[in-house]
């Protein structure tokens, strides 16, 4: 019970501080103003919320370890976030899709995460919820912009829709340790999940003149701590001060 | 990022100004956002309680934003101006029941409008004017409510950045959080 909550815990944690570290690369990079303090401020939100789950791995692990040791000094495979999030930033139009497609996944996840028997994860959802609704209206404003836009956003857009949709496919797998927080009453059977994520984000792209690929072949392996490649530039990035000055303090 | 002391604990207290001994109430109310330094912590609702148990003063915050690196200076300022007050005291920061802005006081809600941010509109009002593009925000320099959104996040999460049509000032609004 313990280990299956440490490690649901993670898995709910690690989407949001690789997602929030790639926002957060955005900080002097946004293509503008308005948009690069927005991201900014979204990875901001995500950070805090990580903070919330990992002071809670934390006390479950009871092994001296901090939140910081726990977000900062795993090894690549031993991170439990979706490949969608740790997507690199290639364009501003892949940036807004990725977040989008997780948004909606998110939002739907805290809904039910609100009800969980786990009071401190209740109320940790209670409390995130709000923010990312703001995220969700932010991303889905994007894509209806530059997919309602000029003939190269909409192109650029269905194209980073296209690519990432290949992604989305492994929000809704189960691992072992989401099977029994499950039966716990504690955990979201995130199978359930799959039908209103897909109307949602439909709905979405219908208003943008976009469309949902009809790929059949989706990737997995994030959630066993299989990664692609791009998730050892970004931890190399996120672990640099950590791993530099270990037990450095701010 | 470990300074904070334990976040999981929740109270039962769901009003705006929770319990607050008397006597800590003036010293409390010298502490502020260091992000709105204007605004103290008790009319933005920060404080949930304050009490003492034997001879130390424990007090209980919780965040506005999860994300908010405010709190942290705000636990450290509230041990500050209470041992001047010649208290001990100890801060935890507490996430349930979570903060919205109705808990900001009136007298809050008007310190932020001459501080130059207009205050959070109901929840209605606030999805017509961050969605649908509706002119509601009163500018909080000449009062016009010909204003609108220029982006949704502003100098900080709490807040979106609008401009005003009439005498064109760009402003702060803080977002409704419900
Ligand atoms: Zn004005």
């Amino acid at each position: 019970m313990k280990d299956n909550l440490y490690q649901y815990l993670l898995g709910i944690a690690d989407n949001s501080l690789i997602l929030g570290q790639r926002m957060g690369e955005l900080c002097g990079h946004g293509p503008s103003l308005e948009t690069d303090i927005a991201c900014t401020n979204i990875s901001l939100d995500l950070f805090g919320q990580v903070r919330s789950y990992y002071q809670y791995a934390a006390k479950i692990a009871g092994d001296g370890r901090t939140e910081d040791d726990i977000a900062m000094l795993r090894k690549e495979r031993e991170y439990l976030n979706v490949l969608l999030v740790e997507q690199p930033n290639t364009d501003f139009a892949y940036t807004m899709a990725r977040h989008f497609l997780f948004d909606v996944y998110h939002l739907l996840f805290l809904t039910e995460l609100k009800k969980s028997k786990d009071m401190t994860l209740a109320a940790i959802a209670t409390k995130c919820i709000k923010e990312v609704r703001y995220h969700q209206r932010f991303s889905s404003d994007w894509i209806r912009r530059l997919g309602d836009g000029t003939e190269e956003s909409h192109n650029r857009m269905q194209a980073a829709i296209n690519d990432l949709w290949t992604y989305t496919d492994e929000l809704f797998h189960q691992t072992e340790a989401d099977k029994a927080m499950v039966s716990e009453g504690i955990g979201v059977d995130v199978t359930k999940l799959k039908a209103a994520y897909y109307e949602k984000v439909n709905t979405i792209l219908e208003e943008s003149t976009l469309s949902i690929p009809e790929s059949k072949y989706f990737q997995k392996g994030g959630k066993m701590g299989i990664h692609t490649e791009h998730i050892g530039f970004l931890l190399a990035e996120l672990q640099y001060m950590q791993r530099t000055y270990p037990n450095m303090e701010w | 990022m470990n300074k904070a002391k334990d976040i999981l604990r929740s109270s039962k207290n769901s009003s705006p100004s929770g319990k607050v001994d008397g006597a800590l109430i003036p010293i409390l109310e010298q502490v502020s956002d260091p992000e709105i330094p204007v605004l103290s912590i008790m009319d933005m609702g920060v404080v949930r309680s304050a009490v003492f148990e034997n001879d130390v003063v424990k007090v209980q915050i919780t965040p506005t934003y999860s994300g908010c690196p405010a709190m942290d200076v705000i636990g450290d300022d509230i041990k500050k101006a209470l041992k001047d007050a010649g208290y001990k005291s100890e801060v935890e920061l507490i996430l349930s029941p979570a903060w919205t802005t109705d808990w900001i006081t009136p007298r809050g809600r008007k310190a932020l409008e001459d501080y130059g941010i207009a205050a959070p509109l109901g929840a209605e009002a606030d999805k017509d004017v961050l969605l649908h593009g509706k002119r509601l925000v009163k500018c909080p320099q000449c009062g016009s409510t010909n204003t609108k959104m220029v982006s949704q996040f502003g100098s900080t999460a709490c807040k979106a950045q609008f401009q005003c049509d009439d005498c064109l000032e760009p402003f702060d609004y803080f977002k409704c959080l419900k």
